[in-house]
Formats: structure tokens, sequence, C-alpha cells
């Protein structure tokens, strides 16, 4: 009886290999490496937030003191870093959005050798990195009247004297902003683009047809609409963008605080609890409030362009 | 009346999106992109420039955009240079192509496989599965870094050259972007392959991986990029000089923390950005046409 179960069991767990088992090999690579660098790395970060732990010691539980703390005690955080970071990921996310929008529908008006052309320089700000990108800023922007930037405006007497751009907190951010939205239109830029390319040209027939009557009206009420999975697409790459994009102050004033905080950003703020003080558990709480502010961004996206909304 | 209104507007947007040819309607289009694209392309020229100006280019003030005499002077001293610890930069180099290009190749292999299985497989979990990775698109690496770190190191992978390919290869966006393109694969051609007896296995490498080239040849430019400009992992998880690669190089270069005479070694640092660069753009002229046709698969519904 018992062996008749077991055995029947075994042809289940037979029928369901055959079945499935070779889907799940095909998953296999990927879903380990997905578990070990990206499942298990938040769910540490989750414990540990509810956690004292200095890398010595091993974690004490704390509860939600270090939320707490984050709230109440953390006045770097409540003065620069959540300030910085909301006016850096407003103008850079939307904004750099918006434009990225803005160029692919432009480039689509055009025939396609122009437009291939103005796609890749668009886009080629987004194939280099911030460390090779650093050598270019940095001897652009320098704070002596060597500097690209300051002799240039020298020498039409907008200013006298040299300005040092990356080291005063009042221009830091200024730059940070200017050098992100350069190199914004990324691949949420070309995904776009091939949206916009691939709408139905009938759609603008019937559009005209139903009273429409300039460009404006025919972004909003043809272009988007028909292109949601993209701008979706595209939103998604541009909040992911800008909060990766975050260690831009520390790569351009060259270290981590910024000149005054000027610069610093909730990744910073990370690094300098995680790296520099050793306060794990208090560093994985800012990560997981960084993720939260992800989702939420993203979530809100997904209510404007999601199939459902 | 209407009638003519009719005509005029259809006549508009029929030159509209996607035109066969110029027309006078984009020129106000011309005289936005034309004068961004300069602006844009700046900082790229003066990649080019700097690398190629000799020293007496490089101080001088007024400082000039645009190298006069050029030189290849910076790459001679750049090879010729040692790091402070020792190990010649060409090591460096060599480091980055060899990660780069396991990298490509192994990102490919995990990617294709599992899209395939998600997209053309049938299997209890497969939707459960698809949206965890389309949340997964929403993930900021460098929130996680010292948990990340945390797990590397118990895995011992501190200080081993595997550690500058595995983390990179769970890439949500490249498995979403292939897995939208294999369901543009129709189901009848599977179907007919299984019908006539070909495995999995052949299936996926005989007719799904040739149907799919241009989303390949996607994730592969992805995957260079991640890879050939990381300068992180050599930071946080390599110890080893000889271990490291040539974006870290050159950001010892730039970085005044490090200590780094950042005037005296802007000629190098110049070059280095130089070789940085090029490759990135040479590698996406070749392969745009294919980075298109993929990007059109690439919405979330």
């Amino acid at each position: 009886m018992l062996n008749n179960q077991a055995g029947e069991r075994k042809n289940l767990f037979g029928k369901w290999l055959y079945k499935e088992g070779s889907a799940y090999g095909f998953l296999s690579m990927y879903a380990l490496l997905f578990i070990i660098f990206i499942v298990i790395p938040v769910a540490v970060a989750i414990y540990l937030s509810f956690t004292n732990f200095d890398t010595i010691q091993s974690p004490s539980f704390i509860g939600l003191k270090n939320y707490i703390n984050l709230l109440t005690q953390d006045d770097i955080f409540m003065k620069y870093v959540l300030p910085n970071t909301i006016e850096f990921a407003v103008i850079v996310g939307p904004g750099g959005y918006i434009l990225s929008f803005l160029l692919a529908w432009m480039l689509a008006q055009l025939p396609k050798a122009p437009r291939t052309v103005f796609a890749l320089v668009l886009y080629s700000p987004s194939m280099t990195s911030g460390v090779a990108m650093a050598v270019v800023w940095l001897t652009l922007f320098s704070g002596d009247q060597t500097g690209y930037l300051n002799s240039f405006l020298i020498n039409w007497n907008v200013i006298q004297e040299p300005i040092q751009w990356l080291q005063s907190p009042q221009y830091l951010m200024t730059m940070m902003i200017i050098v992100t939205l350069w190199s914004s239109a990324g691949i949420g830029f070309l995904a776009m683009l091939a949206g916009v390319l691939e709408i139905n040209p009938e759609l603008y027939e019937a559009g005209a047809l139903d009273g429409i009557s300039n460009r404006f009206q025919e972004i909003v009420n043809i272009t988007i609409p028909s292109m949601k999975p993209q701008m979706l697409f595209g939103a998604v790459m541009a909040i992911v963008g800008t909060f990766q994009a975050g260690a831009i102050g520390v790569t351009l004033s060259g270290g981590n605080p910024t000149p005054q905080y000027a610069g610093q950003l909730i990744v910073n703020h990370i690094e300098d609890y995680g790296f520099l003080r050793y306060e794990m558990g208090y560093a994985a709480a800012v990560s997981v409030v960084l993720l939260l502010m992800v989702l939420l961004f993203a979530r809100l996206a997904t209510k404007l362009f999601g199939s459902e909304g | 009346m209407r009638k003519n209104i009719f005509k005029r507007f259809s006549g508009l947007h029929n030159s509209g999106i996607n035109p066969k040819g110029f027309n006078t309607s984009q020129i106000p289009f011309y005289l936005i992109l034309l004068p961004l694209s300069v602006f844009m392309l700046l900082p790229m020229v003066f990649i080019f420039s700097n690398a190629l100006k000799p020293p007496d280019e490089l101080f001088a003030y007024p400082p000039s955009f645009f190298v006069i005499n050029p030189t290849f002077k910076n790459f001679i001293d750049l090879f010729s240079k040692m790091s402070n610890s020792g190990v010649p930069v060409s090591r460096y180099l060599f480091n980055s192509i060899v990660i780069t290009l396991i990298t490509i190749a192994a990102s490919i292999i995990v990617s294709t496989t599992a899209a395939y299985a998600l997209s053309k497989k049938r299997f209890g979990l497969k939707k459960v599965l698809f949206a965890i990775n389309t949340v997964a698109l929403m993930f900021v690496p460098i929130a996680v870094t010292i948990p990340r770190f945390l797990v590397i190191k118990n895995l011992n992978l501190i200080d081993t050259f595997t550690v500058h390919i595995l983390p990179g290869l769970a890439m949500p966006v490249g498995l979403f972007l292939i897995k939208q393109f294999i369901d543009g694969i129709p189901d009848d051609v599977i179907e007919a392959a299984q019908i006539d007896g070909a495995s999995d296995v052949r299936i996926y490498w005989e007719i799904v991986i040739p149907l799919i080239m241009p989303a390949i040849a996607t994730i592969g430019i992805l995957t260079f990029q991640a890879s050939w400009n990381n300068a992180d992992v050599s930071t946080l998880y390599i110890n080893t000089d000889s271990l490291k690669t040539f974006a870290f190089y050159l950001s010892t270069l730039t970085s005044t923390a490090s200590g780094a005479n950042v005037v005296a070694g802007q000629g190098i640092a110049a070059a280095a950005a130089l070789i940085m660069f090029l490759p990135n753009l040479i590698i996406f002229l070749l392969l745009q046409s294919r980075v298109m046709s993929t990007m059109a698969h690439s919405g979330i519904k």
C-alpha cells in the first residue's frame, strides 16, 4: 500500500519532470544567479536594516531603531541628502524622460538616414562610462582659469574671476544635473523612438478626421496612448537610471562627502555609512528606503502607462 | 471647404512619421536637433582632441578646445607607465578585454536559455517568474552594494577573477528584451519542430538562436557597456592589483581621493579615456540597426 503510494508519487514527479523539467532546466542558470546576486542581497538588506551591525560583531536585532533614527536623528539626511535627492530625481528623472520622448518624437519625423545619425549622436553619451567622462568633466569644469568653461566665460566677459564649478556648494548640484541630463537619452530613448515609428499611420488619419488639429493634440491623443508599453519601459529605465546615477556628485567633486553635502545623494549616504563608518545596519536601512522610493516611482509610472490603468 | 481641410491635414500627417524624403515641414526639427547634437557631441570631440594633444597644448593658457599638432605621445606614455604598485597598464587592458569577452558570452547564454523557457515553454510558474523579472527591472544595484559585498564575501569570491563576471550575468533588462523578442517567433515554428521530434536543446540552438540575432546583439552591447566600463568590481571586491581592470586604472587617474596628480596625469588620463570610449562607439555603430529592431519589442504591457 505504502509502496504503491510512493510509486504513484514517483510517477507524478516523473510526469512533472517530463512535462516541465526542461523548462526549469533552461531557467536554472539565470534563476540561480538572479537569486544569489539580486534576491539574496535585497533580503539581506531588509534583514540588516533591523539590526546593529559593525561588520566585526554579528548583527544584533534592534527593531525599527535604524528607521526611527533616520527620520528623527539624522540631520544630514533630513537637511541635505533627502532634499538633494528629491531635487536631483525630480529634475533628472521626469526632465530626462520628457526630453528623451520629445527627441524620439522629433527624430521620427525625419527620413531614415538623418534619423539614424541623430539617434546615434544623442545616444552616444549613454555609451560612455562615468569613469571615462570624469576625465572630461574635470578638465572642462576645472576651477582655475585654465578650465575650459572658466576660460570661455572670462573671454566673453560673463564672469571676471574663475569659478570653482565642482568644488563650490553653490554650483555642484547644477553641474551634476547638467551632466546627468546630458547622458539621459539612453536605452529608454531608443525604445520610445522604436515605439513612435511602430504606430500605424492610419491612426493619425483617423485622428485628423475626428478633429485633431495640431501636433500637440496629436501627441497627447494618439502618439502616447498608442505606445504606452514603450512609454512605460522608458519610464522605468529613466527612474532606475536616475537613482543609479547618484554617484556623480562624488565623481565630480572628488570625494565623499561632497563639499558641504551640496551634492550628497541617498546613494552617497549609503556608502558614507556603510564603507566609511562601517554602520552596516544603518546603511542597509537607507538602502531599503532607496529601493522603496524606486518602487514607488515605478508604481506611479505603471499607473500612468500600464495596460490596466 | 471641409474636404480641403481634411486633405491638408492628411497630407501633413502622411509626411509626418517616418517620411521617405526631405520635406519643408522637417526644417524646424533640424533647427532644434542640429545645435543640440553639436552640444551633445562636444564632450566626445573633446575626448579625441585632448588625447591627441602634446603637453604644451594640454597646459596652454588660454586653453584651446581643438588639438593643433596631434601626436600619439600620450598613448606611448600611457603604455610605458606602471601603476603605483608596479603593474603595467597593458595588464589592466588585457584583464578588461578577457573579462568583457567572457561576460558577454556567458550573459548571452544565461539570458537566452531563460528567455526561451519563459517565452515558449509551458510550466506552472511561468507567469509568476516573468512578473518577478519585470519588477526586477526596477532593481538599482547600487542600492545593495553592501549586502552584495557580504554575499560575495561568504561565497569566497573576494579577490578572484570570477567576481568580475558572475554578478552582472543576471540582467533583468536583458532577459526581458530577449523574451519579448522570442515572443515574436510564431508558436507553429516551434510546434512543427516538436512534431518532427526535435529536442528542446535542438529547438533552442537550431531554431530560436538564429532567429533572435538582433536581440542577442542588443544584450551583447548592454553587457559590453556594463562590463567594459566597470570600475566598481575592482574597487570593492579585488585586492590584488594584477586582477583589476582598465576602467579601475582610469578611475585612479582622476580621483583626487587616491592622491593622483590630476594635472600632471592629464595627458595619459585623456588617452586612457579615449581607449575606454572608442570600443563602445565602434560596437554600437556596427550593431545599431539590430538594436533598433529589438527595441520595437521593448514595451512593458
